[in-house]
């Protein structure tokens, strides 16, 4: 795998080089074509807040924009119990992203320091895990947990959104830790630091934005999760926001205000945590085989 | 390495330098070294991805109503009723024009966005970010948008297409397009909502493919007197292709999977018209567990097929981590 750190500083400097050169027409003309671009991506969650602050009479009329703005889809949500299912959400996201950082730091900082036997049979375990998805196994996690009696529980949700994020946890965190040059920590230990306190001095804050990442990403994840939450939960105060919005779409009159506005609440601030590790995510995601 | 700290700097280091040193008494301590960092993270595999695996092989075989309740063996009997469903087949095609429909188109509008996005033009920064809301945002977030930006009367597809006059090219005059309530023009949609979900993906990993590639290589052509076209097909595509690679199988991977998708815009329907073998799986688990858990070995093959694609192809060996 190629070393994170060293990339971005590449492409900082490569960004330097080249930012002299004056722009021709050409140029001018391939940026409105991605200015264009770039909107129709945005069109759809453009539209998500349009109909959120609609008022519900001009709801499902042919207009493009509401005569007025009105926020009562964000006041009166609360009282459908939607408050309960945020909460559910969040207990999952931060429960998966602490379980996760707590099993994959450990993995790769030794994957990435040691050579050791079933070192190369725990990393392709791990890419194999990053490959499958958990609606292929949707099934028989349904078996497991109903068996276990961890349906329907925050626990079984955390669980499981863990184990799928693990793979990229480890995969970024492994990166970045072998980036770090081993001879930073040794000059710790000369100078008369710990295993332990070179850990904590020198790598984990070197390797901080490839834990930064994976943390918003497994949060990210396991916030936007549908597949599993649906087969798990069945009590509405157990559902995660997903689900919940999943039945309002079950329902025989969909209330699309309230969809909406919830879907503003759950949406908007996830793109922005995206956003700043926009970057860094093709990494892991592809495993490092992007050289 | 918790018994290192004791010790002093210096024989540390040689330690570590050296790595497998005779010290028998700690032999055993250190051969059980790595199930203390990587215990965790296994154990953590093998409840929750390893184990599904059998218990959902083991239900296949199973005889268990919808209720729950286990009424004994059954052998392959839902295997047997699964390929014997008359809509089994009509699903498998459809998954079949989906996968390769979604993952081909995907590929091909990425190439060119790609492209577009490693050049240097104001406002980069911005058209970037405008990819991450797709991305960041829940698919079935995505989905439910486009099934209200579908409809009938009051949807903004149909409003601004009547203002171009796009719909009444097609032969939609009067009535407004009921895009959803037909399987075959549902089934195009749900394509068009796939690809734009999986553009960002793809584009970004293209996009850090031509990065990696050396500027000095494009310098060189340049100074033999490459035009941009022949820069790009002798420089660009033949490096591109392991990222490209990756990209597809990883896509191929998650577009199998998809769910949410046809799930928010149709559920599937009418009857199983708009589903894939996914989805199909889920709708089959209301009528027979076991039949579900067929189709989902059935599934599970498909997955492992593109996984060992994907263990090949990717060169991780070659690879130093």
């Amino acid at each position: 795998m190629s070393i994170p750190v060293v990339k971005e500083a590449v492409r900082t400097e490569g960004v330097k080089r080249t930012r002299h050169r004056p722009l021709s027409t050409r140029d001018w003309l391939l940026s409105i074509v991605a200015y264009i671009i770039a909107a129709v991506f945005l069109v759809p969650y453009l539209e998500m807040i349009v109909t959120a602050v609609s008022p519900t009479n001009q709801l499902g009329t042919s207009r493009l924009f509401p005569s007025r703005i009105d926020f009562s889809n964000f006041t009166s949500l609360w009282s459908l119990g939607l408050g309960t299912n945020l909460g559910v959400s969040l207990e999952v996201a931060i429960g998966a992203t602490i379980l996760v950082t707590a099993v994959a730091l450990p993995a790769a900082y030794y994957t990435a320091r040691k050579k050791f036997r079933g070192r190369m049979f725990f990393l392709v375990l791990v890419l194999i895990t990053q490959m499958f998805q958990p609606t292929a196994l949707l099934v028989g996690i349904y078996a497991e947990f109903s068996h276990l009696g961890l349906t329907d529980s925050v626990f079984g949700l955390v669980i499981v959104n863990s184990a799928f994020n693990l793979a990229f946890a480890t995969w970024i965190m492994t990166a970045y830790i072998s980036s770090i040059p081993v001879e930073l920590e040794e000059a710790a230990f000369v100078d008369g630091t710990t295993r332990f306190g070179a850990l904590r001095r020198i790598t984990l804050p070197l390797a901080l934005p490839g834990i930064v990442t994976a943390m918003i990403f497994t949060f990210i994840a396991a916030w936007n999760e549908l597949v599993v939450a649906l087969m798990l939960t069945t009590t509405p105060s157990h559902q995660p926001l997903t689900v919940a919005l999943d039945g309002f779409i079950g329902g025989y009159q969909i209330d699309w205000g309230h969809l909406f506005a919830t879907s503003v609440i759950s949406t908007i601030p996830v793109i922005i945590l995206f956003a700043f590790i926009e970057g860094r995510v093709v990494g892991g995601l592809t495993a490092g085989s992007l050289k | 390495m918790n018994e290192d700290s004791e010790t002093s700097a210096p024989q540390a280091m040689v330690r570590n330098s050296q790595r497998v040193t005779n010290v028998p008494k700690k032999n055993l301590i250190r051969r059980m070294e790595p199930i203390y960092w990587l215990g965790p993270a296994f154990l953590l595999i093998a409840g929750v991805v390893i184990m599904p695996v059998a218990f959902m092989v083991w239900t296949s075989f199973r005889n268990i109503d919808t209720v729950g309740f286990d009424h004994g063996f059954a052998g392959l009997a839902s295997y047997r009723n699964l390929f014997a469903l008359p809509d089994l087949r009509p699903v498998i095609i459809r998954t079949i024009v989906w996968l390769i429909s979604v993952v081909s188109a995907t590929m091909l509008i990425a190439l060119p966005l790609a492209v577009l996005l490693n050049r240097q033009f104001p406002g980069r920064r911005a058209v970037r970010m405008a990819l991450v809301a797709p991305w960041a945002t829940s698919v079935f977030m995505t989905a439910i948008i486009f099934r209200w930006m579908l409809q009938p009367q009051s949807g903004l597809i149909n409003i601004v297409g009547h203002a171009l006059g796009l719909l009444h090219n097609i032969g939609l005059t009067s009535a407004q397009a009921d895009w959803l309530g037909r399987p075959q023009s549902a089934f195009v949609w749900m394509i068009i909502v796939a690809i734009f979900v999986s553009l960002p993906f793809t584009t970004y990993t293209l996009l850090a493919g031509m990065q990696a590639i050396p500027g000095d290589i494009y310098e060189a052509a340049k100074v033999d007197g490459a035009s941009a076209w022949r820069s790009f097909r002798a420089i660009t595509m033949p490096l591109l292709k392991p990222a490209a690679v990756v990209a597809l199988l990883i896509n191929l991977m998650n577009v199998f999977n998809s769910f949410p998708i046809i799930w928010e815009m149709t559920r599937g329907g009418p009857g199983d018209q708009t589903a894939t073998s996914t989805v199909f799986m889920y709708q089959l688990k209301s009528s027979s567990i076991p039949m579900a858990a067929a189709m989902s070995v059935v599934n599970f093959v498909v997955v492992a097929v593109i996984v060992i694609m994907f263990l090949r192809f990717s060169n991780w060996k070659e690879r130093t981590i």
